[in-house]
Parts: structure tokens; C-alpha cells; sequence
């Protein structure tokens, strides 16, 4: 339904005429996201340059009753970004600017188009980096991040994109302007920007993000350790955590996934049935001391082979097979889905012969990439769209998968979000009142809800609605109590 | 809330408080002493469900009654926020104090929130591991009342605050219902992160019941070492060297006072051979200042500021700077103090978080803590009051709250329509 004239004369004045898009063939561009499987088309997209014209469309999203979904660089997996139906889109990509680096505080304050990378490269000089390093760090926005609490390898050690950001000024769902938290930690009052990171962006548009950066370790050790399977390379993970040990990443990929990797990059990996990567960072002394406990953990646990990079070239490379994984597929197989589930880490034996036992029964092929540490496993699920019936066997795996992920504790989403893709996992991860609870949070923050409506959970619930059956009262059903 | 509720509630009536009874037996309902006041509020009971389920039905039942509840953990910071506006019943987690999983190999726990801080890492500690936090009194304070209350110490410099350590939470809302958010993996992003919201709560928007931790390893080693400084200025430019350095220390903290010079301390954790050669380091970059080896009793220095002899001339304040302030803002404390002659000591982080205690006159205490929230409000720094002498005149513990007070009020409104949970003692009157 393409918009009324008038609503189009006004968010045009708002942006400028370079500021809003509405032709058929350019709003094509933004009709998904990095989940290629969802596409909805946007009435019109506005590519704001400013808080104040972030805040001009969004009022105007709200007098009419226009739901927005706001956008950072396009690269989310889990469909978070893709337009709502009659909805528009909000691109933040113009404001991307880093606003100010405090370098004796250790703060940087950027837009939400700033690209991630940009920030370390902003800070580099004086050896800091900004520590979150989703596998898309070269393209995805912070304001994207933010919406999707991003990881990234080195989560382990360093925490997730909800650890770096300390303030944040938000455009709210009715166009009012707040800010959270702020350049100095425990400002007084709840912790908003907690809940807002993460968030996927259904409690408004963040238009300013302040961030921590840190100082680069003195060192930084990667090593290769090639194992006849993942269940050696995941005895071996369990003894580095157990020798009380915290490295900045433990990554693990399967045969498939090595053989994916290096038929794209040539990461010179070794071939072998489960390749373990582990980096430490620091002081020389401790890591190197470290290391050596590492490598024998590796050798007991029965590493063929085991390679330190020697050289900030060779550690690129290591990597750079690894952040090219899921892309690599395409190497292999026409088709894939990318899975991003959460177990305890201890759970990853039994997991992986489930993997395998489903894997077989649906004859399907799937690579698994992970961060081994933290348990966040990421199965690739391998089919030909051509051959009939592949597609659906493909998405069925997939989703049992993240049903084991379940069953084991652990989570549907490690750090790719709900979004579009996963609302019906919500309620087998959560009980409804787990989910009420969540909602009646955002009613607080959208009662109208208009912010990016239609994602996270499986059933909107209308603010102010009474909370269906899921309340008991048995101290009512007692005769403890009654309605005063 | 109509008036006939009110005055039942003020008045406890026996059939309200039988009510209780049936729902915990009458060992669990006890009438309140003095010793049970919330700063300066007297409640009337004191109930200790000893299950989740039976805190979200006394909660239930409150929230019908029109009562206000005060959630209780240890009781180790009574004094904490703005004196609530009813008091009606004090809900204790004294009797949930289960660990009910240290998944040791996973690095996590989940905790029933009356745990003692204290008893907790004992548990973990018979694997190695710790919940990677030093908050104040952990022998009786409690999981859900560190948590409310997001108190942190000096470790927080290296591992982060509670809201970097939850990963999961179980709360009790106002309504009866327990709701569940988080998880049990230390990575997670599927659904809001309410474990955030509700630390630092102050117990106003739910009771927590459980909580999920990630977990450090103990260190293998530790060893802590002692920089003098001749002035604040200089301490700050050590502060700040230091944090510009490669060292991986655990902690740095300065102390300040009065009468002696400020003095840092420093807390190393690793292998022999890495805390050696960062000695050297720091050694080097501390120079010409001479560094000594300390003894880890420096962990007690929060818990020492909070030893005082007189509560009825005595305010503690928590400060929060930025670290590249830090020089000027001892300056204006030592200022404001000389010039109300008052005594004080301070304790900064090299987080910018630090703990002030002022001694003297109630009416000279809160003409200094009014001159320095004035001052540092200008500097998007934040000055809460965590005690203060009964007689000094009214002070908002808080501060200025800034523009989402409202949207903060929302959400209360949300969780706890009727204002059942700690009415009045949070920021901005929530």
C-alpha cells in the first residue's frame, strides 16, 4: 500500500528530499535483512541525518499510527531489521559520525551508523580497540549491535556489546527524547540501558551511543590445535577452563566447516576432524606461562598437531578462515542455513552425536562452527534448494536443533536475536508469564507499539490488556484470600 | 487504593495477619521490633516464605491488602534510598538459601536469593571459582539484597558489576506471577534482559527469588603492592598512567583523607612469573615513587570507611566520576569539608566510582553534601547518600534523576500498578 501523499510531502520535509525513498525498484533494497528468507516491502524508507529528524519521523509515526523499523547496516541474521507490513523503515547509515574520543576515560561517543570497525580504527593510534567483534564487524553498524546485544569470538573474555555501552540517547516510540546511564557508571535510577540493548529495537531508536574502549593487551597468542574429533577438541576446552584459565576466544570448527573454510581462504588450517583455536591476551609473562599449559592440555587430549601463529600476518589469516566460515559455505553447498544456539558447554559430547543423529536421519550435511567457550554453537545446515523437499527437511533440522539447545539449558540465541526468525522458540524457551513480564516492559516504553511491532515475541499482547489465565491465585482458590 | 483498605492496612488487622499464617505456618509471621525499621519506617510484620512460590502468594495477598512491602535480604543496608512512605511488613528470603546448581564445569551458579554472599563462595570455592565481586558485609549480606542494591567493590574494575555477572533471574511480581528472564548460559540474547532491570532496583519493581551467575576462577596467586602520592593531582596522573598501561591488574584503589597523604593500592592475580614481571612494570612506572608489597587486607578498606564511631554525626556517600576528574573532585571534597568543618575519608576506584565519609554537625553535613552534589551534577557525575544522621535536615538520597524519570515511573507502574513494593524509597520518589 504505498503512502498517502500528504504523510510523504511532510517526512519529506523533514529529511530533505536525499533523506526519503519511496520508488518500487530503490525500496526493494530494504525489503529484508541478512535473513534472506523474510521479505516484506517498506512504504517508504527515510534516511534521517540528525536526533531531531530521527525524532521528526517518529512523531509523525506516532500521530499516524505508522509502525518503523529501524535499520542499522542490513547484516542482522535473524530478520530483526525487516520492514513491518504498512510499516516504514528508518536507515540510520547517514549518522555516522564518531562524535568525541576521551582517550584519558576511555569513552567514545558515536551515532548509530558509525561501523563498528571504525571505532577501533578511530582509537588504534593510541592502542585501544572497541572489544566486541561481531564476524561483520567490517560492515554492521553500533546502532545495529546495540539493537542486537552483538558478541563476537572474543565475547568470553570481554563481554558482549551490553558491557560496552554505558550511556545512550534514545528517540522513545512517541518521539520524546531520554538518555540513559551516561559517560560515568551507576547513574542513579534503573538501568535502561540494560534493557534497551539487546532489545532488537522495540523500545525506540537509539541516536547516540557511549561506549567503553579498551586498552590493547600487551600481548596476544593464537594457537591451532588439530584433533581427531570435536569431542578431544571439547575435553580439551573443559581442561583449559578447569585449569582456571579465561582466554580471549576458544573458536572450534568441524571437518566440514575446515574444509569450507579453506576452500575459500586458504587458512592453511590443518585437516583434521575438529580443529580447536584458542587466543590468550595480556601480559607477556602470564600468557606465555599460559601457553605452555595450553599446549600440553591440547597434547594430552590427543592434538595431532598444534601451530602458534607466529607472526600478526599468520594470526590474521587464522581468523580470517574463521570470520569467513559461514560465507564459505557457499563453497560447498549451493544452499545453507546459519543456526545460532546456545548450551551449556559442558552438554557438547551429547549435542554433537544428536546433531549427527539428526544430520543423518534427515540426510542432510551440517558444518559446525562454535565458540567453543561460551557454548554458542553455530550448525550450518547444508541443502540444494533445486531438489525437492530440501528446503523444508533443511528448516525442520535446523529448528530441532535449536530444540536440543533447549532441552540441554541452554538458549535459541546466543547472539544473532530472536527477530522474525525465532518468535516461536520464544515460548518454548519461556513460560508465558516469563513473556507477559517482558511485555508489560515494553508497554512501558511503546504502549502503541510501533517500534519494529511485529518481532521477539510470538504473541503481541495489546497494552493495558489484562494478563490472561496464566496467574493463579492459589491462595484465592484456598479461601486464604479474597478481593478486597 | 480506597480509604477502608488503608485503614485496615495501618492497622494490621488479625484476620489480614491469620491470612499470612495459613500461608506459612505461625512460625514464619512474626510481629516487628526496632530493630526491623527501614530508615526511620517501622513495619508492623516481618513474613519469611521459605519458597518461591510462597514469597509470590504473601506478595499476592499484600498487594490485595493494600500493604507495603519492604523486601528483605541480609538487613546490612536498611538505610539505603529515600525513607519509604508505608511500611506495613518486612518480606525476608532468610529461609531461601539453596544453591540449587553450581555447574562448575559451565562456570555458573544459580542461587536462591537469601544466600549469603559469603556462603556462596565458599560453595564455589571447593572447585576454584568465585563470583568475581567484593561487596560490603558478605557475611550476612544476601544474593538478592547485593543485587537490589548493585553494590560492587573494587573488583569491579577487572570483572565488571553485577549487571556483567547475572545472567538469569527469577522475580516475584506484585500480581503473584514468577517470572523468569535470562538463562543459565553465560551467552544469550533471546528476549529482554530483565536480570539488568531489576539490579540496582532497590527491590521496587519485584522481589528477586533466584539468580544465575557467570563465575571466575580463583587466581592463582595474588599479591598487592602500595604507591604513595604526595597530592591528589599526582594520584590522579598514576590513576590514569596506570590505566594507560598494559598492566592487568584486578584492582586499583586511592585512599584520601584529612589528615594523611593519599596513598593507592594496587591487586595483581596470576601466574608467579606474570605478577613478577608487572611488578617490575609497575615499578618502573611509578618511579621516582617507591613501591611496597601490602598485605590483602586492603580488600577491607570499604568496609572500614563504614566503621564509625557516632551514626548521629556521620553520612557516607557514593560518588560517581569520571576517572580523568578525579584530582579535582578530591579538591572540591577536601574544599567543601574544610569549609563546614567536617572530618572526611574517601576511597575512589579507578573506575570512577568511590565512597565518601564526612563526620560532624548534622546541619554542616548537609549544607557540604548539598554544596557537592551541586558541583558534581555539573560534571555528569552523580553523588548518592547511603547513610545519614536522623536529624540531619531532608536530602533526596538520589539526586537528580534526569529526563527518563518518566519512562522509569512507567515501567514501575507496569510491575507494580498499586506502589506495593518499597513505595518511596527509590530515585524521583518510585
Amino acid at each position: 500500500m504505498p503512502m498517502d501523499a500528504h504523510i510523504l510531502r511532510e517526512l519529506r520535509t523533514i529529511v530533505g528530499d536525499r533523506g526519503l525513498i519511496s520508488s518500487r525498484e530503490e525500496l526493494h533494497t530494504y525489503e529484508c535483512d541478512g535473513l534472506t528468507n523474510f521479505r516484506v516491502m517498506p512504504r517508504a524508507v527515510l534516511l534521517p541525518n540528525s536526533t531531531e529528524q530521527v525524532q521528526g519521523i517518529v512523531r509523525m509515526c506516532h500521530r499516524e499510527r505508522i509502525p518503523f523499523v529501524a535499520r542499522g547496516s542490513g547484516t542482522g541474521l535473524s530478520g530483526g531489521a525487516l520492514p513491518v507490513e504498512n510499516g516504514i523503515v528508518i536507515s540510520l547509515a547517514r549518522m555516522n559520525r564518531i562524535l568525541e574520543v576521551d582517550f584519558p576515560n576511555a569513552r567514545v561517543i558515536v551515532e548509530p551508523g558509525v561501523i563498528n570497525l571504525d571505532v577501533t580504527g578511530r582509537v588504534a593510534s593510541q592502542e585501544y580497540f572497541y572489544a566486541p567483534d561481531p564476524s561483520s564487524q567490517s560492515i554492521c553498524s553500533i546502532g545495529g549491535n546495540v539493537a542486537e546485544n552483538s558478541g563476537g569470538a572474543h565475547c568470553l573474555k570481554y563481554g558482549f556489546t551490553t558491557t560496552h555501552v554505558l550511556g545512550l540517547e534514545v528517540v522513545l516510540p512517541d518521539g520524546s527524547l531520554v538518555h540513559f546511564g551516561g559517560k560515568t557508571l551507576d547513574i542513579p535510577g534503573y538501568d535502561l540501558a540494560g534493557v534497551f540493548v539487546g532489545s532488537e529495537g522495540t523500545l525506540g531508536v537509539a541516536t547516540k551511543i557511549i561506549l567503553r574502549i579498551v586498552k590493547r593487551p600487551e600481548c596476544i597468542r593464537t594457537l591451532l590445535a588439530a584433533f581427531p574429533s570435536t569431542n578431544e577438541a571439547g575435553a580439551a576446552v573443559s581442561d583449559i577452563i578447569a585449569a582456571g584459565m579465561l582466554p580471549a576466544a576458544i573458536e572450534m570448527m568441524d571437518n566440514l566447516a575446515i574444509q569450507a573454510a579453506e576452500a575459500a581462504v586458504h587458512a592453511s588450517y590443518p585437516s583434521c576432524g575438529g580443529l580447536l583455536l584458542v587466543e590468550l591476551d595480556g601480559p607477556v609473562a602470564e600468557v606465555e606461562a599460559l601457553m605452555i599449559q595450553v599446549n600440553e592440555i591440547c597434547r594430552s587430549n590427543g592434538a595431532s598437531e598444534i601451530r602458534l601463529a607466529q607472526s600478526e600476518a599468520e594470526r590474521a589469516l587464522v581468523w580470517k578462515g574463521r570470520k569467513a566460515a559461514f560465507a564459505a559455505m557457499g563453497r560447498i553447498s549451493p544452499n545453507y542455513i546459519v543456526q545460532d544456539g546456545v548450551i551449556p558447554r559442558t552438554a557438547l559430547p551429547q549435542v554433537m552425536s544428536e546433531i549427527e543423529r539428526l544430520s543423518q536421519e534427515a540426510g542432510l550435511r551440517v558444518a559446525n562452527v562454535f565458540h567453543a567457550g561460551d557454548g554458542n554453537l553455530h550448525p550450518l545446515v547444508l541443502y540444494d534448494r533445486r531438489i525437492a523437499g530440501q528446503e523444508e527437511a533443511a528448516e525442520a533440522l535446523s529448528s530441532n536443533i535449536l530444540e536440543l539447545c533447549i532441552a540441554a539449558g541452554g538458549s535459541i540465541t546466543g547472539e544473532h536475536g530472536v527477530g522474525e526468525d525465532k518468535k516461536k522458540m520464544m515460548s518454548k524457551m519461556f513460560a508465558e508469564p516469563d513473556l507477559v513480564t517482558m511485555q508489560l516492559v515494553r508497554c512501558a516504553f511503546d504502549p502503541l507499539q510501533l517500534s519494529n511491532p511485529t518481532k521477539i515475541f510470538p504473541t503481541l499482547r495489546l497494552c493495558g490488556e489484562k494478563p490472561g489465565e496464566y496467574v493463579r491465585h492459589p491462595i484465592e482458590s484456598a479461601g486464604i484470600a479474597e478481593r478486597y | 487504593m480506597d480509604a477502608a483498605i488503608k485503614s485496615e492496612a495501618s492497622g494490621l488487622r488479625p484476620a489480614l495477619r491469620y491470612k499470612f499464617i495459613a500461608l506459612l505456618g505461625n512460625a514464619y509471621v512474626r510481629a516487628a521490633t526496632g530493630a526491623d525499621a527501614v530508615a526511620g519506617a517501622q513495619p508492623k510484620l516481618v513474613i519469611e516464605p521459605g519458597t518461591e512460590r510462597e514469597l509470590a502468594n504473601v506478595l499476592l495477598l499484600s498487594n490485595y491488602a493494600g500493604l507495603a512491602v519492604i523486601p528483605r535480604g541480609g538487613g546490612t543496608k536498611p538505610g539505603w534510598g529515600n525513607s519509604p512512605t508505608h511500611a506495613d511488613l518486612i518480606l525476608s528470603t532468610a529461609r531461601m538459601t539453596e544453591i540449587i546448581e553450581h555447574a562448575w564445569a559451565d562456570l555458573t551458579v544459580t542461587v536462591e536469593a537469601g544466600c549469603t554472599i559469603q556462603r556462596l563462595q565458599e560453595t564455589l570455592a571447593q572447585h576454584g571459582q568465585r563470583l568475581a565481586l567484593d561487596p560490603l558485609w558478605p557475611e550476612k549480606a544476601t544474593v538478592g539484597g547485593v543485587l537490589s542494591t548493585n553494590d560492587s567493590g573494587a573488583l569491579r574494575l577487572r570483572f565488571g558489576a553485577l549487571r556483567d555477572l547475572i545472567i538469569g533471574a527469577t522475580i516475584a511480581l506484585p500480581d503473584g506471577t514468577l517470572a523468569s528472564s535470562g538463562g543459565k548460559v553465560v551467552k544469550n540474547v533471546a528476549g529482554y534482559d530483565l536480570p539488568k532491570l531489576v539490579t540496582g532496583a532497590l527491590g521496587t519493581l519485584g522481589v528477586i527469588t533466584r539468580a544465575v551467575f557467570r563465575l571466575h576462577p580463583l587466581p592463582l596467586n595474588s599479591r598487592s603492592f602500595r604507591v604513595p602520592s604526595a597530592n591528589a593531582e599526582e594520584t590522579q596522573k598514576f590513576v590514569l598512567a596506570v590505566q594507560d598501561s598494559k598492566l592487568g591488574h584486578s584492582f586499583l584503589q586511592s585512599h584520601f583523607s584529612d589528615e594523611t597523604l593519599p596513598v593507592s593500592d594496587m591487586l595483581f592475580e596470576g601466574t608467579e612469573a606474570g605478577i613478577a614481571a608487572q611488578e617490575t612494570q609497575l615499578r618502573n612506572l611509578a618511579a621516582p615513587v617507591i613501591v611496597s608489597a601490602s598485605s590483602t587486607s586492603t580488600w577491607a578498606a570499604r568496609e572500614e570507611l563504614w566503621t564509625f564511631l557516632d551514626p548521629a554525626s556521620t553520612a557516607i556517600a557514593k560518588i560517581s566520576i569520571l576517572p580523568a576528574n578525579l584530582a579535582r573532585t578530591m579538591e572540591l571534597v577536601a574544599h567543601s569539608a574544610n569549609a563546614h568543618q567536617l572530618r572526611w575519608k574517601a576511597l575512589l576506584y579507578a573506575t570512577g566510582i568511590g565512597w565518601l565519609r564526612l563526620e560532624g554537625k548534622p546541619g554542616s553535613l548537609h549544607r557540604a553534601l548539598q554544596m557537592l552534589r551541586s558541583e558534581l551534577d555539573n560534571q555528569d557525575s552523580s553523588l548518592v547518600v547511603l547513610h545519614r544522621p536522623g536529624k540531619m535536615p531532608a536530602f533526596d538520597a538520589w539526586g537528580t534523576s534526569g529526563d527518563a524519570l518518566p519512562l522509569m515511573k512507567a515501567v514501575k507502574q507496569q510491575l507494580d500498578p498499586k506502589n506495593t513494593l518499597n513505595p518511596g524509597r527509590f530515585v524521583g520518589g518510585i
